[in-house]
């Protein structure tokens, strides 16, 4: 069933003591510390004895390491320990594994493959003395031709980057390939009308505010280590150290705290946090690693940077017909892309989008070149923020090609709620969604003909304005442990629910929030199941040694996957809760009734228990019924049967200033339809951070790379990102199409408005250079790129 | 190394610092007053916004000696005997934060501009605090808390409708 309400700007302000269990507004658990500064981030920590670590970085691109000399470094008063690449390969660690089954050196060995890469590091008594000593290691490089632009790294006179792979002759990484290449071929064969694009995304970056770093505290009296580190899936990072150091596994303990913000940015391993254990190992004491912002843009895991070609096929009515797809994807140096192992271009498969197609076939080759590695972040849900993109440009290129009205192109096109599941032409299974209604609600809070009418009206005028649409079909919750793993670690998680005797509890998860509120929300799914106030259950997460195994917190997996664990793990209380009650109450469980946080006698409205009542009974003294073991708790750890698929409508509406070509985001209506919604007031924010990462790709960030592979956008100085200036008011609502094999039927939602977002404003700004006679035109839309638009095509970005 | 002697949230502290120490790093490493956090190096982002004898300064871009002799409050230096300021309870009423490391400097920033400005618009505060970057957010529920904590008429935020 699908309700459809939008809450605007109109509603009233509602305090959560109204509603104390379960699902609905809730104002959140974590925010008393952080209003106070009393977060605890990684670089909060301060350990007896610690020192700090800094990382020597290569200046350049591409180049030979012919000597690194330490001797002044190692003579600096306050240094404890310079480390090189050939000092780590004698223990075996110069080169660790990545999450796509490659390898990234920790420290560079034999040559440097991008700028900013790690060559040595230094271990101080304090973080200025270690970037002193930085400037005392002497290294001399052998300089290289770098391979810099995708499209000729795999010319045949193009430099060897990996040439430390055996027998490697070429910068080719893998090529992929998913639906029916010749099913797709005859179809654009036979279709009226066929539109063809270049559509580049480009390389952007995360930028969390808190950069990414860590403290190792190797105990050499017990052999445990300790890692406090800023990452998205400890229990995950745990496993590879195990695998990487050597160490047993139940003698390391990750702990992720506060985070300040991840997007994808804090899934990796760096080498900065080996850097950190390596340092610990040889000093016996702490030692912190925390990178500089520099530091996070230049080496730490980018995003996007797909050379992508978009065709689409259809009648000259408007039916699409099938898209086709090449794509020319830019891994960096190390192919370091964090995606389940049997796909490697993440779920871009994804491609096909809302749309109910006849054929679709896409082809992607992925190369190395001399630029840090990376590729699945910035709340990509595994390159659908690509595949999202692509969708939607190429439809609005058919829309200009028909002279038909881009919303209208899409309503037609668009899977009926009576197909789902849909299986796309690509294999993706689409669980649910009903999109006419997300795109009439946006439509009608848009006011989308008057919008077009006050368009045509400034067009007479010659002013620019723009109105864009996307409509999306996210892929989030990875995922089935069948087709989905890790470097061998199966897509799942674990939650672990404690109720103590006085009815207060605990639930242990194996996901990591960065921000998304986690703390509230799922206490209040637990709220929900088992009518324990959410204020009376604490949320423990973050440390490897307190939690369940699970995979961590990306791709918008958190509800999708742990979310219901959180639930079944709650039913499994109230399973036993309802055994206890029945010996509670003399009666049989058949004749126990649930009513939120208790159990009744049917028929005997005076005879009941409390979960609270059954909480301390499960503890207490006196019998319990017959096979029932003392204690109210249970663990559980949930293989989702899919993914969840939310969807969403965005509209927005951009003035461009025809004098300095800037364009202004004046309006921005985003429909969001996530399923059952646990808190709308965090959706709402996490609606709101996500397009504004739309905003700051559309129109403002880019890696950008010199020729010479000099990363040109180091800084905020350089790297922009949306102030409050950038962005306008946003205006949300929302429908409800529940997914149906989740077991409270909710979604994922903390991606949607980064995937969905770009296309709207980027289709915006086209529509407003129409009268330019402009189809396409590549982001970052900086005033000087739309100025080039204007002029003609601007260039595509590298 | 420089004597200073600098009042830090109603504490007086006395050290010898190196000239170069930033006030950032003097506040978090030396002082463990870590609730003013760092989030770049080249002066953009306002995390480290703190206040400085009534001027609200980046503290990554002032050096601790010239906080010599000064009086500096930093988040954890608002809420007097537990009690929060009305822009902490605002932000948390309106979530205005979510990871909250920008919280900070932001709750700072805004206190600046409500002593000058009392009753702000929309776009007073936004401009107010272009110097601090949000990357959670998306800046409107700051707008919002911000709005509130002047005692405006604020726009809610959503509400659950369905059952």
């Amino acid at each position: 069933m699908t309700t459809v309400a939008s809450n605007g700007h109109r509603t009233a302000f509602v305090d959560n003591d109204r509603k104390p269990t379960g699902h609905g507004r809730m104002l959140r658990k974590e925010d008393p510390r952080f209003v106070r500064g009393k977060g605890r981030y990684v670089d909060d920590l301060q350990l007896p004895g610690m020192l700090h670590l800094a990382i020597l970085r290569s200046p350049l691109a591409h180049a030979r390491v012919l000597s690194v000399d330490t001797t002044l470094a190692e003579a600096h008063p306050k240094v404890r320990l310079v480390v090189t690449g050939a000092m780590l390969a004698e223990k075996g660690l110069a080169w660790m594994p990545t999450l796509s089954n490659d390898v990234q050196a920790v420290l560079a060995t034999d040559k440097v493959r991008f700028q900013g890469q790690e060559v040595a590091f230094v271990v101080a008594e304090d973080r200025y003395s270690a970037r002193d000593a930085l400037e005392l290691i002497d290294v001399e490089y052998e300089a290289l031709d770098p391979v810099i632009d995708v499209r000729t790294a795999l010319s045949p006179d193009a430099p060897v980057i990996r040439d430390d792979l055996e027998g490697k002759s070429d910068n080719h990484c893998f090529d992929w390939e998913t639906g029916d290449a010749a099913e797709t071929d005859a179809v654009f064969a036979r279709a009226d009308v066929v539109v063809s694009e270049d559509i580049v995304y480009p390389r952007v970056h995360p930028a969390p505010m808190e950069t990414c770093g860590a403290v190792a505290d190797y105990d050499a009296v017990d052999g445990k280590l300790t890692l406090w580190s800023t990452t998205q899936a400890p229990h995950a990072h745990r496993t590879l150290y195990a695998l990487v150091a050597g160490l047993p596994e139940h003698k390391i303990r990750v702990v992720s705290p506060d985070i300040g913000g991840g997007f994808g940015n804090k899934v990796p391993i760096y080498p900065g946090y080996v850097c950190a254990i390596v340092g610990s190992l040889l000093t016996g004491k702490p030692v912190k690693w925390m990178e500089d912002r520099a530091e996070n843009l230049i080496s730490t895991g980018f995003a996007r940077d797909y050379v992508m070609r978009g065709e689409i096929a259809a009648t000259r009515d408007g039916k699409i017909l099938a898209i086709r797809t090449n794509v020319l994807a830019d891994h960096g140096a190390f192919n370091g892309t964090a995606a389940p192992v049997k796909y490697p271009a993440g779920f871009f498969g994804v491609f096909t989008g809302s749309y109910d197609l006849e054929a679709a076939h896409c082809k992607m080759t992925a190369v190395y070149t001399n630029k840090a590695p990376g590729g699945v972040a910035y709340a990509c849900s595994f390159r659908i923020t690509e595949a999202v993109y692509l969708v939607e440009r190429i439809v609005n290129c058919l829309a200009f090609e028909l002279d038909m009205d881009p919303v209208e192109l899409r309503m037609k096109n668009f899977i009926r709620p009576e197909q789902f599941p849909y299986r796309t032409k690509t294999g993706w299974v689409y669980d649910s969604g009903n999109y006419a209604p997300t795109m009439e609600l946006a439509k009608q809070l848009a006011g989308y003909d008057e919008l077009r009418a006050e368009q045509a009206e400034k067009r007479v005028r010659g002013e620019l304005m723009g109105i864009g649409v996307s409509f999306f079909t996210e892929a989030v919750g990875a995922g089935p442990r069948k087709d989905m793993d890790i470097l061998g670690l199966g897509m799942a998680d674990g939650c672990e629910l404690r109720v103590h005797p006085t009815g207060k509890a605990v639930v242990r998860l194996s996901v990591q929030t960065q921000g998304q509120g986690h703390e509230t929300t799922f206490a209040q799914i637990v709220a929900e199941e088992l009518g324990i106030p959410p204020q009376d259950i604490e949320v423990v997460h973050g440390d490897t040694d307190q939690t369940p195994f699970g995979l961590g917190t990306y791709g918008s997996r958190s509800t999708p996957v742990s979310g219901a664990a959180a639930a079944l793990v709650a039913r499994k209380v109230r399973d036993k809760a309802k055994l206890i009650a029945s010996g509670m109450l003399e009666v049989s469980v058949a004749d126990l009734e649930w009513e939120k946080g208790s159990f009744r006698v049917a028929g005997d409205p005076n005879a009941s228990v409390t979960i609270q009542d059954i909480a301390m009974r499960a503890h207490g003294a006196g019998d319990l019924p017959e096979g029932v073991e003392g204690g109210l708790e249970a663990q559980i750890c949930y293989n989702p049967e899919n993914l969840t698929y939310p969807h969403g409508a965005y509209i927005c509406v951009v003035d461009i200033d025809p004098g300095t070509a800037k364009v202004t985001v004046r309006r921005f209506v985003a429909v969001d339809d996530c399923g059952t919604r646990i808190n709308p007031m965090i959706i709402e924010g996490q609606v709101h951070g996500g397009l504004t990462d739309g905003v700051g790709m559309a129109l403002m960030e880019m890696i950008a790379f010199d020729e010479d592979g000099n990363c040109l956008s180091g800084s905020l100085m350089d790297y922009l990102i949306p102030t409050a200036l950038e962005v306008p008011d946003w205006e949300t609502g929302f429908t409800v199409t529940p997914s149906p094999h989740h077991p409270i039927g909710a979604k994922g939602v903390g991606e949607s408005a980064t995937v969905g977002s770009p296309p709207a404003i980027v289709n915006a700004v086209v529509d407003a250079l129409a009268p330019f006679g402009i189809r396409h035109a590549d982001m970052p839309l900086t005033p000087s790129r739309v100025w080039e638009a204007m002029q003609g095509r601007p260039v595509p970005p590298i | 190394m420089t004597h200073i002697k600098v009042n830090v949230d109603g504490t007086t502290y006395e050290d010898e610092v190196e000239p170069r120490l930033l006030l950032a790093h003097y506040l978090r490493d030396r002082l463990g007053l870590t609730g003013t956090p760092i989030g770049c190096d080249t002066s953009n982002c306002g995390a480290c916004t703190v206040d400085l004898d009534g001027a609200t300064v980046k503290s990554c871009s002032v050096l601790a000696v010239q906080a010599d002799g000064s009086e500096v409050t930093t988040v954890q230096g608002l809420a007097k005997d537990g009690e929060w300021t009305a822009l902490q309870r605002a932000f948390h009423e309106r979530h205005a934060l979510q990871c909250g490391y920008c919280t900070p400097g932001m709750i700072m920033a805004a206190r600046d501009l409500l002593r000058e400005n009392p009753q702000p618009t929309s776009y007073e505060i936004r401009q107010a605090l272009e110097g601090n970057l949000c990357r959670c957010t998306g800046y409107q529920n700051i707008v919002r808390a911000v709005l509130a904590a002047s005692g405006q008429e604020a726009p809610a935020v959503a509400e659950e409708v369905t059952a």
